[in-house]
């Protein structure tokens, strides 16, 4: 059952991805070009997904276990740190070349061809690396 | 496109209920990079094969649904650009920075900002302005597209 309800969340949340038009990466380059011809779809996105999502973190909150069992303990709120930023600065410079960012990576897969794989097996790469980056970032830090 | 925001709203409470449902049903947090970046790090696979396979559930669920869409619905348009050097430099930056960062737009845009998370706020701004000035950059000063 957990893997049925992870699968149609996943499902959901790539057709959510594809209506939203998130998956064209002229709408998520639009949106952060705000010196040309600015697309504001976006915002209406990320703002309408908040709202179901707050609910549910109060739902949570008077609830201890989730419907298929498991803990629904938050991970705890920290505080920024280097590698916060400067990883979602990097993030950034990649979402406004590509316009894709990790969701939209995964929903296009089927449609985007070779260059949606391309970019795909180029993130996982990165990902890969992060681990090693964040140790030469954490070493930086403390010297 | 006069209806785009309306889709938008459609489409972005979607990604809400199916984040709200991840978190409900089965205890998890609806980040993409996170549930992805998890499985090809191996990070996943150490909390046991159970937790690893039910975000490969949800990746399935992730690639395949839009790809039954689009399959009756018509092929949606990506108008990603051509360009190898373009998707391999963006490609290792998101994968890279959104591991550093712990997140993505679904992660901490969406269930971060949605519980007030302080670093999700945080993430937020400052992905954000790297878009806005990588777009800046490579679009208008170099013409890179």
């Amino acid at each position: 059952m957990r893997l049925v309800s992870a699968f149609l969340c996943g499902g959901l949340f790539g057709a959510g991805l594809l209506v939203s038009g998130m998956t064209d990466t002229t709408k998520v380059i639009g949106w952060l070009d705000i010196f040309g011809d600015w697309d504001p779809t976006l915002a209406f996105v990320l703002f309408s997904a908040i709202v179901p999502m707050t609910v549910a973190w109060r739902i949570a909150a008077r609830r201890s276990a989730a419907v298929y069992g498991g803990t629904l303990t938050p991970p705890p709120l920290r505080d920024a740190d280097r590698a916060l930023v400067l990883g979602s600065l990097a993030f950034g410079f990649g979402w406004g070349l590509a316009g894709l960012c990790p969701g939209p990576s995964l929903a296009v897969l089927t449609f985007g061809g070779w260059n949606g794989l391309l970019f795909l097996v180029a993130m996982m790469a990165g990902m890969v690396a992060a681990p090693f980056v964040r140790v030469r970032i954490d070493r930086l830090a403390a010297g | 496109m006069q209806a785009d925001w309306i889709w938008g709203l459609a489409g972005g409470t979607m990604i809400g209920v199916a984040a709200a449902a991840y978190l409900l049903l089965n205890g998890r947090i609806m980040g993409a990079s996170g549930i992805l970046g998890g499985i090809v790090d191996g990070s996943e696979w150490r909390a046991g094969a159970a937790f690893a396979s039910e975000n490969l559930a949800f990746i399935a669920g992730l690639v395949l649904v839009p790809g039954g869409l689009w399959y009756f619905l018509g092929r949606p348009e990506t108008n990603l650009t051509a360009n190898p050097a373009i998707l391999v430099c963006a490609g290792l930056l998101v994968g890279l920075g959104t591991r550093l960062a712990n997140g993505c737009t679904s992660g901490h845009g969406v269930c971060g900002l949605s519980r007030l998370s302080f670093r999700g706020f945080v993430a937020t701004v400052f992905y954000l302005m790297g878009g806005g000035l990588s777009v800046i950059l490579f679009r208008h000063l170099l013409g890179v597209s």
